[in-house]
C-alpha cells in the first residue's frame, strides 16, 4: 500500500536581516511516511517546525530542498487539493461573509453545485455545532472557538481523504475539544488519514497511532507513542490510603520521594528497580488501600528539553543559520 | 475559470457589504448632484459644467475604490492568514489572482454605472427644466449618448489602476502599495509629455530614456476625452478602439506579471 503522506528530506531556509541577509533554518532535512487510514500525530514545541512543514504540505511556502508526495502527487497538484483537506493554525475567514456562504463558496470551488453546496455546508455545520441561527451570521461577529470550529468544517467539506489540521485544539473549550477528538476518531474510522500538529500530549495519546516528534526543525523521534516513551518510564507512583507514619518510616529506605496529599494519603514515588507489586502487598498486608499506580515518565515537555540538548548545536543551528520557529 | 468566478462573486459580495464603496458612491452622487446648483451659477454653462464635474467626480471617486480595495484585495487575505484556507482548495494561484482582479473590476462595474446614472438623472432634469432656445444654444445634447464613450474610457483607465494596484500588493505593503498606484496615476497623466521629450531636450540619451519610460508607464491622458464630449468634438470610434485596446494590453501585462511574482511568493 502506497503512503498517504511522503516526504523526503525536506528543507526550508528563510532568509532574513535588512542588509546582510542569512539564512534561516525552519525545517532541516525531515522525512517521514504517513500511512492511509492512521491519525497522524505531528507533536512540537511552539517553534518546532510543525506549521512550516504543514505550509510546505499545502505549497503555501516553497521547500529549499527535498520532496514532499501527497496520495502519490507532489504538492501543489491542483487536482491532488480536491482530496484534501486543511484546517490552519488560528483560521482566519472574510469578516463579511457569514458561515454558511463562506462554507458555500468553498464547496463551489470543489465543483459541487448549488443545492449540494448548500446541503454539504448546512450538514457540516450541524456536525461541528453551529446552529442555523449562528451561521447566518458574519464571520466578524464570531468567537475564536467558533472560527476554529468553522475552520474543521471547511476542511471537511470535500470528504477529504487526507485531512491536515494544524493545532485543531486551539481555542476551544473542554466540550469543544472533546468534540473534535471524537470527529478525529470518525474520520479514522471513515478511512481517512489525519496529520494533525499539537503540542499537547493528551491530544496525542488519546487519538493518535503513530506520531513524529520535531524539535528545532529536526525530526527528534518517530514512531509509536507508547515506543517513543516507555524507555523513558524513570519510575512508578503509587497513590495510597491509610498509611500510618510507622509503616511509612519502614518503607521509606525503597522510596525517591513521598508526599502526604491528605493525613493517611500519600504519593510514594519508586525508581524503576523496586518493582511496585512487591511494596504493594507490604503495603495492604498492613491495610493499606491503593488509590492509583502510575508509571513515572517525561511528558512531552520534558522530551523535548532532553532531546533538544541531546541533539545540542546541531538542533539549534547550522552551518547556515537558525532554525526557525512556526 | 468556474473558480476565477466563484473568487470574483466572493469579492464583490465583500465589497458590496463593506461600508468604504457605498460612502464613496453616495458621495459621488451627492457631488453630481450638486453640480446642478453650481450650474446655476455660470449663466449658460451649465450643461458644460455638470458634465465635467460628473465625469471628474466618477474618475477620482472610482480612483479611490480602486485603490483602496484593489490594494487590500492580496495584501489583506495574507497578512489576515484567509489565504491559507483558499490556496488549500483546487485553485491555482494564478486563479485566485484574476478571481481577485474580475471581482473589484465588477464592484468598480457597479459604482461607475451609479454615478452614470446619477450623472445621467441630473442631466435629464436639467434637460427637462430648460427651454427651447437654452437647449439649442448649448454644443452637445443634455442627454448625451456620447457621454457613454468617456465614461466607458475611464472605466478602462480605473481597470488599469486596479491592475496596478493589485500588481503592487502582489510584493509590497498596502501603504506602499497606495503611495506606488497614486503616484502612478499621477505620472501617467503626464506620461504623453514623454512621447514628445525630444522637442524640448536636445540629449539624445535622454530623449531615448524619456521615450523608454513613456512606454513602460501607462498614458492616462489618452482615456480623458471629456473635453471632447463636453463641447461635442468628434472622438472617432478607430481612436475609441486603439485606447481600449492599449488598455487591454497594459492590464494584460500587469496581471501577467502579477500572477508571476504572487506564483513564487511564500506566505510566511
Amino acid at each position: 500500500m502506497s503512503a498517504a503522506i511522503r516526504i523526503d528530506d525536506l528543507t526550508k531556509d528563510y532568509w532574513v536581516g535588512f542588509w546582510r541577509k542569512r539564512p534561516y533554518r525552519a525545517l532541516d532535512r525531515l522525512s517521514l511516511e504517513v500511512q492511509p487510514g492512521e491519525i497522524f500525530g505531528f507533536l512540537g514545541p511552539n517553534g518546532a517546525g510543525k506549521t512550516t512543514t504543514l505550509k510546505l504540505l499545502m505549497q503555501l511556502i516553497f521547500p529549499t530542498g527535498g520532496r514532499a508526495e501527497i496520495l502519490g502527487r507532489p504538492v501543489g497538484d491542483v487536482g491532488a487539493r480536491q482530496r484534501i483537506g486543511y484546517l490552519p493554525e488560528n483560521p482566519y475567514f472574510y469578516d463579511y461573509l457569514t458561515a454558511e456562504e463562506l462554507l458555500q463558496y468553498f464547496a463551489r470551488l470543489f465543483g459541487y453545485s448549488g443545492a449540494d453546496a448548500r446541503r454539504r455546508s448546512a450538514a457540516l455545520l450541524d456536525r461541528v455545532g453551529i446552529g442555523p441561527e449562528r451561521r447566518r451570521q458574519q464571520l466578524r461577529k464570531y468567537s475564536k472557538g467558533m472560527i476554529q470550529r468553522v475552520g474543521i468544517a471547511q476542511a471537511l467539506l470535500n470528504d477529504p481523504e487526507v485531512i491536515f489540521l494544524d493545532e485543531p485544539m486551539s481555542g476551544l473549550d473542554p466540550l469543544g475539544r472533546r468534540d473534535v477528538r471524537s470527529l478525529i476518531l470518525e474520520l479514522r474510522d471513515q478511512g481517512r488519514t489525519v496529520f494533525f500538529s499539537s503540542h499537547i500530549l493528551a491530544d496525542a495519546e488519546a487519538m493518535c497511532s503513530r506520531v513524529a516528534v520535531v524539535a528545532g526543525g529536526q525530526l527528534a523521534a518517530a514512531g509509536r507513542l507508547t515506543d517513543i516513551l516507555a524507555f523513558q518510564v524513570r519510575g512508578w507512583e503509587l497513590v495510597v490510603d491509610g498509611l500510618t507514619p510507622e509503616v511509612l518510616d519502614r518503607i521509606a529506605p525503597q522510596l525517591t520521594t513521598h508526599t502526604e496529599i491528605s493525613p493517611g494519603r500519600y504519593a510514594l514515588d519508586l525508581p524503576l528497580t523496586v518493582p511496585p507489586e512487591r511494596l504493594l502487598s507490604e503495603l495492604t498486608a498492613t491495610g493499606v488501600m491503593l488509590i492509583s499506580l502510575n508509571p513515572l515518565r517525561d511528558t512531552l515537555e520534558d522530551f523535548f528539553v532532553r532531546r533538544v540538548a541531546e541533539m545540542g548545536e546541531g538542533a539549534r543551528g547550522t552551518g547556515e543559520g537558525q532554525h526557525a520557529g512556526d | 475559470m468556474r473558480a476565477i468566478s466563484w473568487v470574483a462573486v466572493n469579492v464583490f459580495k465583500e465589497s458590496v457589504r463593506d461600508r468604504v464603496p457605498y460612502n464613496l458612491a453616495i458621495f459621488a452622487v451627492l457631488l453630481i448632484a450638486s453640480s446642478y446648483l453650481l450650474g446655476q451659477l455660470t449663466a449658460g454653462q451649465d450643461v458644460k459644467i455638470i458634465k465635467d464635474l460628473g465625469l471628474a467626480a466618477t474618475t477620482v471617486f472610482g480612483l479611490f475604490i480602486a485603490i483602496f480595495i484593489g490594494i487590500g484585495l492580496v495584501s489583506k487575505e495574507v497578512e489576515r492568514r484567509s489565504i491559507y484556507s483558499l490556496l488549500a482548495k483546487p485553485i491555482s494561484r494564478s486563479q485566485f489572482v484574476l478571481g481577485k482582479y474580475a471581482g473589484l473590476v465588477l464592484t468598480l462595474a457597479a459604482n461607475v454605472s451609479v454615478m452614470a446614472v446619477a450623472l445621467y438623472a441630473v442631466l435629464a432634469y436639467l434637460t427637462y427644466a430648460a427651454p427651447e432656445n437654452v437647449r439649442s444654444a448649448w454644443d452637445a445634447p443634455g442627454i448625451d449618448p456620447r457621454l457613454m464613450i468617456a465614461i466607458a474610457l475611464i472605466f478602462i483607465q480605473l481597470m488599469i489602476i486596479t491592475a496596478m494596484a493589485l500588481f503592487f500588493s502582489t510584493f509590497s505593503t498596502p501603504l506602499l502599495a497606495a503611495a506606488l498606484t497614486f503616484g502612478l496615476f499621477i505620472v501617467g497623466h503626464f506620461n504623453a509629455d514623454l512621447k514628445n521629450f525630444d522637442k524640448v531636450v536636445d540629449s539624445k540619451p535622454a530623449v531615448w530614456m524619456a521615450r523608454g519610460v513613456y512606454h513602460v508607464l501607462p498614458d492616462f491622458s489618452a482615456f480623458d476625452v471629456k473635453t471632447e464630449v463636453v463641447h461635442g468634438l468628434p472622438v472617432t470610434a478607430g481612436y475609441v478602439g486603439a485606447t481600449a485596446a492599449y488598455g487591454a494590453a497594459y492590464i494584460a501585462g500587469l496581471l501577467a506579471v502579477s500572477v508571476l511574482i504572487f506564483s513564487k511568493r511564500d506566505f510566511k
